[in-house]
């Protein structure tokens, strides 16, 4: 049985990044997207761009990784494709984790793509590279279990954007991508503090630029949490549809 | 010969909100379906067939009562049953963006086909279902009859052993239908056993080897098209077509004397000319209508439209 899991989860994923994800406007959507937010920013506050990598590397992956997952879901579901999977001899759990590797991966990809040009043009050297994989693997599956969890929440399409819009924009905000969250009024600190945005900036800020191994080790340990309890959290929903 | 399905007080029940009673959409059903038979379902909308297959499936949970298919029970082993079991729901729902053969391939994929056979046998049934020269074409470009004959395709791309239908010619133009019954029928040569709801009756009569009607939840019937019709032989039918001045009309006389009933109709006719006597054997339509009130006319209304075309070929 688990063979037959890890089978239909990795062709499920790769399923999902030819049908869905390798495609032109979710490439140019998951890199511009976040470049244009950090631009303007700079031109608004100029001053030391380098601070703005870490907010721009999890910007994108948070954008790239849970765009199309908020709709793959819901799309498939609509469609009635959905069903296929559900026919198939794989349990809902390893369904949802094929979906969750997809949107996994091509958010992945797509932010190597933003981290080699940051590393060349800024000049990036003594990275923690371990600290820095593992904070963009667990920030991609906490991002994606967010978008998973949105896409079965939600009936339609377009409430699937809504509804990932509701939650990424004021994260983009209070998660310490623009302004750090140790500068934000109390209130909104603990917010930031329950947002998965804000610890994988953390983590990636302390990969880049050096930062305490405890705090960062707790930074990667919220992203796994968040990760685990929207994959926990998503799989319910889903079961709940097989009436 | 062995039952490959098994089915004891199968039962569905569905909330409908506050204050009203629970739906019961499946009331206690018992039937086997026999190995290598085509099965057929037959009910008017609302009576419970989708439901039924939905359980059969694991797309639903049952309420009460239990389910054995090719020997295994529904619900501790229904990984192991989904691995041996062919899906074709009612609307084709293969994916948009991915090619006639890569959807079989994916199909395949999901079920464990080994990575030498997935090419070979996706062409194989490409060919087989007329489908060859859209090999390359996304499941998007394709007409409807191709899309429900690729939907086909991919249910049986892992070969399995039984396969469920469910209405797999609503829609389809009278040619793409007539292919579609052509290779059900194939399929039963070949020993797969079809479970088949449909709800053309000339469609069921011609394929299926035994029927179950199913009536507001319950199995009010369940045989053979012979048996069924055998039911109904009160119903068999005298009908006279007289020529006179006011025209050529037909007489119709349900009988179960036939020989009397003719002579009562050329005895009426008088002096008009008899054209034609024919004795009408009851059709399914007959045990149909009689079984759930439900004229088959009736029942394609509510399903939306004619499609499918008639069950000729």
């Amino acid at each position: 049985m688990l063979q037959d899991d890890l089978r239909c989860l990795w062709y499920i994923a790769m399923k999902d990044l030819r049908a869905y994800y390798f495609k032109p406007p979710n490439i140019s959507w998951g890199i511009l997207f976040p470049f244009a937010f950090v631009l303007a920013f700079a031109v608004r506050n100029p001053g030391d761009l380098r601070t703005l990598i870490p907010g721009l590397i999890a910007l994108t992956l948070l954008f790239s990784t849970s765009s199309m997952e908020a709709i793959v879901i819901v799309f498939e579901r609509r469609l009635g494709s959905l069903e296929r999977l559900l026919l198939a001899p794989v349990r809902l759990p390893a369904l949802l984790a094929g979906k969750l590797l997809g949107g996994m991966v091509f958010g992945l990809t797509v932010t190597l793509v933003v981290l080699v040009i940051v590393l060349i043009v800024f000049g990036v050297t003594g990275a923690n590279w371990p600290l820095l994989i593992a904070a963009l693997l667990l920030s991609a599956a906490a991002f994606a279990a967010l978008g998973a969890f949105v896409s079965v929440a939600v009936k339609e399409v377009f409430e699937a954007q809504t509804l990932a819009n509701f939650i990424r924009f004021p994260m983009m905000f209070l998660g310490g991508v623009f302004v750090p969250v140790a500068s934000l009024p109390p209130a909104l600190q603990v917010v930031a503090r329950l947002l998965p945005l804000t610890y994988a900036v953390e983590a990636l800020r302390a990969a880049l630029w050096g930062g305490s191994p405890l705090l960062a080790a707790l930074d990667l340990l919220a992203l796994a949490g968040f990760a685990a309890v929207l994959f926990m959290l998503a799989a319910r929903v889903l079961a709940q549809g097989v009436t | 010969m062995s039952d490959v399905i098994q089915v004891t007080g199968l039962t569905k029940t569905y909330t409908t909100g506050k204050g009203s009673p629970p739906l019961r959409a499946v009331d206690g059903i018992d039937f086997t379906v026999r190995a290598g038979e085509v099965f057929g379902f037959l009910g008017p909308n609302g009576a419970g067939k989708t439901s039924t297959i939905r359980m059969l499936t694991g797309l639903s949970r049952r309420t009460a009562g239990s389910a054995r298919i090719l020997g295994l029970d529904l619900v501790t082993d229904l990984p192991r049953i989904k691995k041996h079991v062919g899906v074709v729901p009612e609307a084709s729902n293969l994916y948009d963006e991915l090619t006639a053969l890569n959807n079989l391939i994916f199909a395949m994929q999901l079920y464990g086909v080994p990575r030498a056979e997935r090419r070979p046998r996706a062409e194989a049934l490409l060919a087989r279902f007329r489908l060859a020269e859209k090999r390359d074409v996304p499941f998007a470009k394709l007409s409807r009859g191709m899309k429900r004959g690729l939907t086909i395709a991919a249910a049986l791309a892992h070969q399995p052993p039984l396969l469920f239908l469910d209405e797999p010619t609503t829609g389809l133009d009278v040619m793409s239908a007539r292919n579609l019954r052509g290779m059900i029928a194939d399929l039963r040569d070949e020993g797969v056993t079809v479970f088949l709801t449909t709800h053309y009756l000339e469609e069921a009569e011609r394929l299926c080897d035994r029927i179950a009607v199913i009536v507001k939840g319950r199995i009010v019937a369940l045989d053979t098209v012979d048996g069924l019709k055998a039911a109904a032989q009160g119903r068999t039918a005298v009908e006279v077509t007289l020529a006179g001045a006011d025209g050529v009309t037909t007489r119709r006389i349900e009988t179960d004397d036939v020989a009397a009933a003719v002579q009562t109709a050329l005895a009426e006719a008088g002096d008009r000319r008899v054209m034609a006597v024919n004795t009408v054997r009851p059709t399914l339509e007959d045990v149909f209508v009689r079984l759930t009130g439900l004229a088959a006319e009736a029942m394609l209304a509510e399903k939306g439209g004619k499609g499918g075309g008639n069950a000729a070929g």
